[in-house]
């Protein structure tokens, strides 16, 4: 089961381009973490760039938005380039779903992660999670709501 | 997913509305006029409009993805903008028939074609009115769990199976019948 709200957000570092790495307790504000299963696939190209579109709603809350999917940098970058996606996507390629496994939402038999959203306010707690059907584009309303009910 | 994916805006009178008002069926698709999916989808949204005729009413609103499709904006802009002439069926069909060319000059032959007056669209558009309304419908789209282009929401509570034909008009025909 995903970690739910009031569990401690762990932290990361992972590549969000081949030779640059972010960690979560860089962030001082609220963040979301976007975790989709790959790069290119329909769904989750739909859902990233409906939150990248969204991405100036949770600006104005002083929230940042992540991607996470287990695809390596480079992949990333060429999906972030094609598909303009406005935030960082970040690579949990190696160890292969490290952080995915560390929120609970790896698949082990499909090796990718949930479709799981996870909005983590200032002091690393979790405030709220959900995971999607994998087939499911979840959208950014609940994500929307629950950083709009920290402020 | 219950607690939400709701339509958060309540279809009004200022809604661009298809069909008869009392429709047991309201379906609000929010597009893109650039999406190739909403491209697609729009004969097939027409048909289903014919099969279910005075059971079903549409409603379109503004869902445009301006980082993968960079002229979604100004054809919005121009559909709402002729909108205000009483003409938004005319632009919104030939928008979507002329799906290939999306340019300011083709946008604007569009407004031409269908009879409403070019320089009052430029004008209006410049003061602003139809940024507003379609960054308006772009806000409500996201805050009722539009998870893509195009979106359907029937009868309030977003649709996620497939649009095509088909499984489309099963699912209508159900809750029409529920």
């Amino acid at each position: 089961m995903a970690l739910k709200a009031g569990a401690i957000a762990p932290d990361f570092g992972l590549l969000a381009t081949p030779d640059q790495k972010v960690a979560l307790s860089e962030f001082t504000g609220p963040v979301v973490l976007i975790f989709y299963p790959a790069d290119w696939s329909p769904v989750c190209s739909d859902e990233l760039s409906v939150f990248s579109a969204a991405d100036r709603l949770f600006r104005a809350r002083d929230a940042q938005l992540l991607g996470i999917s287990v695809d390596g940098p480079w992949c990333h970058q060429a999906f972030k380039e094609q598909r303009n996606v406005a935030f960082p996507l970040l690579a949990d390629h190696n160890p292969k779903g490290e952080v995915a496994r560390a929120y609970d939402v790896y698949r082990d038999g499909d090796g990718t992660s949930e479709r799981a959203l996870f909005v983590i306010d200032a002091d690393r707690t979790v405030v709220w999670s959900e995971v999607s059907p994998v087939g499911v584009n979840p959208g950014a309303d609940g994500a929307l709501r629950a950083v709009e009910a920290m402020s | 997913m219950s607690e939400h994916a709701r339509l958060s805006i309540s279809v009004g009178p200022d809604d661009h509305s298809r069909g008869p008002l009392d429709a047991k069926l309201t379906v609000v698709e929010y597009g893109d006029y650039q999406c190739p999916y909403c491209g697609q989808a729009h004969p097939i949204v027409e048909r289903m409009r014919t099969a279910f005729a005075d059971s079903m009413r549409l409603i379109f609103r503004n869902l445009p993805l301006v980082d993968v499709h960079p002229h979604a904006e100004a054809a919005a802009e121009i559909a709402e903008a002729v909108g205000e002439q009483g003409k938004f069926w005319e632009i919104h069909d030939t928008i979507y028939e002329n799906q290939h060319d999306l340019s300011d000059a083709a946008l604007l032959g569009y407004v031409e074609q269908v009879g409403a007056d070019v320089d009052k669209v430029k004008s209006d558009i410049a003061d602003g009115g139809p940024r507003q309304r379609v960054e308006a419908d772009f806000e409500g789209a996201i805050r009722s769990g539009a998870n893509g282009t195009p979106t359907f929401f029937v009868n309030g509570l977003r649709y996620d199976g497939s649009w095509l034909y088909e499984p489309f008009f099963e699912y209508l025909t159900q809750v029409l019948e529920s």
